[in-house]
């Protein structure tokens, strides 16, 4: 999560690209960025904003190579559900308000993937899930017209497990999506395929959903920096909900800077969704400073908690080493890192599984076949919905309804949801604790790197377990 | 709430949308089931628009004399699930408005629809209606109270959950004071409210024509409806007609629902056992439903407790079980729709999406401040202003009609005067012409002019019933049509003496029967005067001209 990478993954240099005009455009765009001290050379964002402003290249150009670049990825990565068709109009749209001297947004030309359990009313919206294959959503969600407002132009839908339920990508209904550092690896999930395409360059940013850490852990499998805003920060509406009370959409990037800057366009609060927060919306792009021109230990005095339940057994040694080789960067920053217990930490796990799936099952309840998306003949009503739930959902998600609708049966509720909420409770109180002796808290994101395909898809318990680092924080709400 | 990002969805409703969603016919949705018999009976409720007489009337027929004998040795058990649909501008969680009777997915969007990623946002409304309810129902506030989702499958339901409130009610334990009929024998009874509490409305189920499928309006989906629990302290039909009827009068006062039973603003279900007297236990609870007018409510109830009398004195009360029955209108009875396997389970859990209801004292407080006089305190009022029950009971009844009574004292006319013009001449208008007391041209302040003009003498009572009629079909104001027609009572002794004296010499046959004590012609001679005077010779001076014509009157 916090190395930041300025290089696409070595495994694609394995794949013949001709990334003439991408290279070209990197070496004129980092050469400019780097006479210009004051915007953090990491950016994309920023990168591609100087660029088009100072006429060194187009929108169409950068599309055109983003786009060639994905026909030779693609085949190889599967990150994408769907391309979009209007990317060359939509780029010749930024160049002509350039030409005509109108102000352009932040995102402009800016190619961002959205994940694709977020509705956008010009391409599909599946939920990688066969109930919904072909459905298309009559309107944007609230982050993605965000992103069209500020001139950002969406390239394609990303894949991801079926309505975010899973952590490896391979629950998608349609394709699995490979790791781009290595293709025989999963690229994490659910944010699978949002991962990759930044990974591998398809895209500049993308957007995922996070609801146990389906932002964070394939951020970190892929190498990108993958942001979990608060619950609330950012609108929900058009988000095809998962859990309700824990998802919120997430910003994946190549820099912490353009997490940032994507984070700062998303955020705010929205009519249309009630739990998003009221809060003001800070410009969290305005704090970037370049590292050229900081003192030498410019977080000094921040107190840093490392969370000691997350450097247990089970934790892979590689693991480990990276999280103290970053605590002892940020110790050279200036902070000081202690370790800090959160005694319920490992309650976390199956809390989030709990109330995840108990909210899941009534989320999941409207794809019943009988309005949109796939609808199995049927003779009779209860054979119409569950013929075409058997046939759309795929056993990963059969699997978190049958449970969660079995945690909130009568005779059941308070023995597992009700105890869940008590446990989530615990746990908010336990991190409040840790943040009242520090100032940030840190921890890896999972216990190991990327698996291999197929190496935990018989074993949903190993790969629950994997999501222990991150459900805890889901599980907090509003800090 | 939504209605900027929606507006061309409701306008052009599924277009936007890919064929493949839906299979469509007429503007409804269809999804390919067969309609099986259990659905097409299911349906009927929301489909059967039959014209009620609002009176309450009972029925004997339903009733055997067996029956009625046997009935004096139980007691009869009856609660009452009232849904009152709020009038409110936009539905409950999102900006699309409702309109009975519109034409079918006219007036939905995607939150309505239950479209993946759309999501409820409350109208504030909602509680303003729930909140005023609870308090004139008398009951306790939850200051803090949340949603919940109720799951089930069903076609008329989009998300596959209802939003509504499961352990904390926005309003408990409150009552109900209403007054009998007087031809129902009259009395005042209190009857307890368990709950009150928020919920979204579902959509309809409509039988498409060629009975291949079902088809589903969700015009009516997401539309605010507030669920109020009544105690099972009924004890007839009359009693649990009469608190719907009060139920709907409350509404109606407080303006948060049409409370229109017909086009089911206002739905009642009714739980019916018994019991016979002396027994402590209740017996098994059968559920009616399908009733679309408090006569039914009133004849379907009493249905109920003769069948559930004579299954239980023939030592049949086994064969009552907990199950769900329809009001049929046609044969007047109750038969079983289904029957209930366990209690369903809800899996309610409490709705994410939407925070908690947090409901500020001071809030309540000025909603309270700024309740109207409702029915009880009306109909008490009227009470202490010396008018009978039954006048207290008719003009309480329309909130308009009330409104209209209190504004025409208001302008200082006399109460009983008012009431029997009110109860009289303009409610048999109303009656004949089927209209209601706001479609009228009369205003109260020239009720209050005329009842006044008589009273003073300006004009006679026979004429004030003419104007009456022109004001209420055509309006004006009682001075303009006095003077237009120049009706002003003639009062002046010496002008009716020279009209007497007239119609005396012309008519000295009968002034001479007169003379001989057939003092009946007295009327004759009254007539001709009215006849010559056009009706405006006043009746007092007539009377004292006649006295004198008695004694010395001789034509001259």
């Amino acid at each position: 999560m916090l190395s930041t990478l300025q290089q696409p993954p070595r495994s694609l240099s394995r794949i013949p690209l001709h990334l003439k005009p991408l290279r070209s455009f990197f070496t004129v765009a980092s050469a400019s960025a780097s006479q210009d001290q004051s915007s953090p050379p990491s950016s994309q964002i920023l990168t591609v904003r100087q660029a088009l402003l100072s006429r060194q290249t187009t929108a169409t150009q950068l599309a055109e190579s983003y786009l060639s670049r994905l026909s030779l990825t693609e085949p190889h990565l599967h990150s994408f559900l769907h391309i979009s068709d209007s990317l060359l109009r939509d780029a010749q749209l930024i160049d002509r308000k350039i030409e005509r001297g109108e102000d352009v947004g932040l995102l402009a030309g800016v190619l961002v993937g959205v994940k694709d359990n977020i509705c956008t009313a010009d391409m599909p919206s599946t939920g990688g899930s066969r109930i919904l294959e072909n459905y298309k959503a009559p309107f944007d969600a609230t982050a993605v017209r965000r992103v069209k407002e500020k001139d950002g132009i969406l390239i394609g839908k990303t894949n991801l497990d079926e309505f975010g339920m899973g952590s490896t990508t391979e629950a998608s209904s349609f394709q699995v999506t490979a790791n781009p550092w290595d293709l025989s690896r999963v690229p994490g999930g659910s944010s699978g395929g949002s991962a990759a395409a930044v990974s591998a360059r398809q895209c500049m940013v993308s957007l995922g959903s996070d609801t146990g850490g389906s932002v964070r852990q394939p951020a970190s499998f892929c190498g990108v920096v993958g942001l979990k805003p608060t619950y609330g920060r950012v609108s929900r509406f058009g988000l095809m909900a998962y859990a309700s009370s824990l998802d919120v959409i997430g910003c994946l990037g190549t820099s912490v800077a353009d997490t940032g800057i994507l984070l700062h366009v998303i955020s705010g609060h929205d009519r249309f969704d009630a739990t998003s927060s009221n809060r003001e919306v800070p410009d969290f792009s305005s704090q970037f400073a370049s590292i050229n021109l900081v003192e030498s230990k410019p977080l000094k005095g921040l107190k840093v908690g490392l969370i000691h339940e997350t450097l247990e057994d089970g934790v892979d040694n590689g693991v480990k080493s990276a999280i103290s080789g970053a605590a002892t960067h940020l110790e050279e920053l200036g902070c000081t890192v202690t370790e800090v217990s959160l005694p319920s930490f490992s309650l976390g796990l199956p809390a989030y599984y709990i109330l995840a799936s108990s909210e899941s099952s009534s989320n999941l309840s409207r794809y019943d076949g009988a309005r949109y998306g796939n609808q199995v003949f049927a003779e009779e009503l209860n054979a119409l919905y569950s013929d075409s739930r058997a046939k759309g959902f795929g056993p990963e998600v059969q699997m978190r309804i049958l449970m969660g609708t079995y945690a909130l049966s009568a005779g059941y509720y308070d023995a597992y949801y009700k105890r869940a909420q008590k446990v989530r409770t615990l746990i908010r109180k336990s991190f409040k604790d840790a943040l009242d002796d520090n100032d940030i808290l840190i921890s890896p994101v999972a216990p190991s790197a990327a698996y291999k395909i197929g190496e935990k898809k018989n074993d949903p318990l190993a790969m629950y377990a994997g999501d222990i680092m991150t459900v805890s924080i889901s599980l907090l709400l509003y800090a | 709430m939504a209605s900027t990002l929606f507006r061309n969805i409701q306008t052009v409703p599924l277009l936007l949308y890919p064929s493949a969603f839906f299979r469509r016919k007429n503007g409804a949705l269809y999804c390919t089931i067969k309609s099986s018999s259990s659905s097409v009976t299911q349906t009927q409720t929301a489909t059967q628009e039959k014209q009620q007489d609002p009176q309450i009337k009972v029925s004997t027929q339903t009733q055997t004399k067996t029956a009625d004998k046997l009935i004096k040795d139980y007691e009869a058990i009856i609660g009452i699930e009232t849904h009152v649909q709020l009038s409110t501008l936009t539905k409950a969680f999102c900006g699309c408005p409702y309109n009975y009777g519109a034409k079918p997915n006219t007036s939905i969007c995607p939150v309505c629809m239950g479209l993946p990623g759309a999501l409820p946002v409350l109208n504030s409304k909602v509680i303003e209606f729930a909140v005023k309810l609870g308090l004139a129902l008398n009951c306790k506030l939850s200051l803090n109270s949340k949603f919940d989702r109720k799951q089930y499958f069903y076609p008329d339901l989009p998300k596959g959950y209802q939003i509504s409130q499961f352990d904390i009610p926005i309003a408990t334990n409150g009552y109900v004071d209403l007054d009998l009929p007087m031809e129902f024998g009259g009395g005042h009874r209190r009857f307890g409210i368990t709950r009150v509490h928020m919920e979204e409305d579902a959509g309809k189920l409509l039988h498409s024509g060629n009975g291949i499928g079902i088809a589903v309006d969700l015009n009516r989906a997401g539309v605010p409806l507030l669920e109020i629990v009544s105690e099972p302290d009924m004890r007839n039909g009359i009693e649990a007609a009469e608190y719907a009827a009060e139920i709907q009068r409350v509404v109606r006062y407080l303006g948060i629902s049409n409370g229109n039973m017909q086009e089911g603003s206002l739905r009642c279900d009714v739980n019916v056992s018994i019991r016979p007297i002396g027994q402590s236990e209740f017996g098994t609870k059968v559920e009616i439903k399908n009733l679309n007018s408090f006569s039914s409510v009133n004849r379907a109830i009493d249905f109920e407790i003769s069948r559930q009398v004579l299954l239980h004195s023939q030592g049949q009360g086994s064969s009552i079980v907990q199950e769900t029955r329809l009001w049929e209108e046609g044969s007047q009875k109750t038969i079983t729709m289904r029957k209930k396997e366990g209690l369903s389970d809800y899996r309610y859990f409490p709705e994410p999406d939407l925070p908690e209801v947090i409901v500020k004292k001071e809030y309540v407080d000025s909603i309270q401040n700024s309740l109207p006089e409702l029915p009880e305190m009306k109909r008490r009022r009227y009470e202490s202003m010396g008018l009978s029950m039954q006048d207290v009971l008719f003009l309480a009844n329309d909130i308009n009609v009330a409104e209209f009574f209190d504004a025409t004292i208001a302008k200082g006319a006399d109460v009983k005067l008012a009431t029997n013009w009110i109860m009289g001449d303009i409610a048999a208008y109303m009656k004949n012409e089927k209209v209601s007391i706001n479609d009228i041209k009369l205003k109260p302040q020239e009720l209050a002019e005329l009842i006044a003009s008589i009273k003073g003498g300006t004009i006679s009572g026979k004429i004030g019933k003419e104007i009456l009629f022109e004001l209420i079909s055509k309006g004006g104001t009682v001075k303009g049509l006095i003077e237009e027609k120049n009706l002003v009572q003639i009062v002046d002794p010496a002008e009716i003496e020279k009209m007497v004296d007239k119609v005396l010499s012309e008519n000295p046959k009968q002034l001479e029967q007169f003379r001989a004590g057939k003092t009946k012609i007295q009327g004759f001679f009254a007539g001709q005067v009215m006849k010559i005077s056009k009706d405006s010779a006043g009746g007092i001076f007539m009377r004292t001209l006649f006295r004198t014509a008695e004694t010395n009157y001789i034509p001259s």
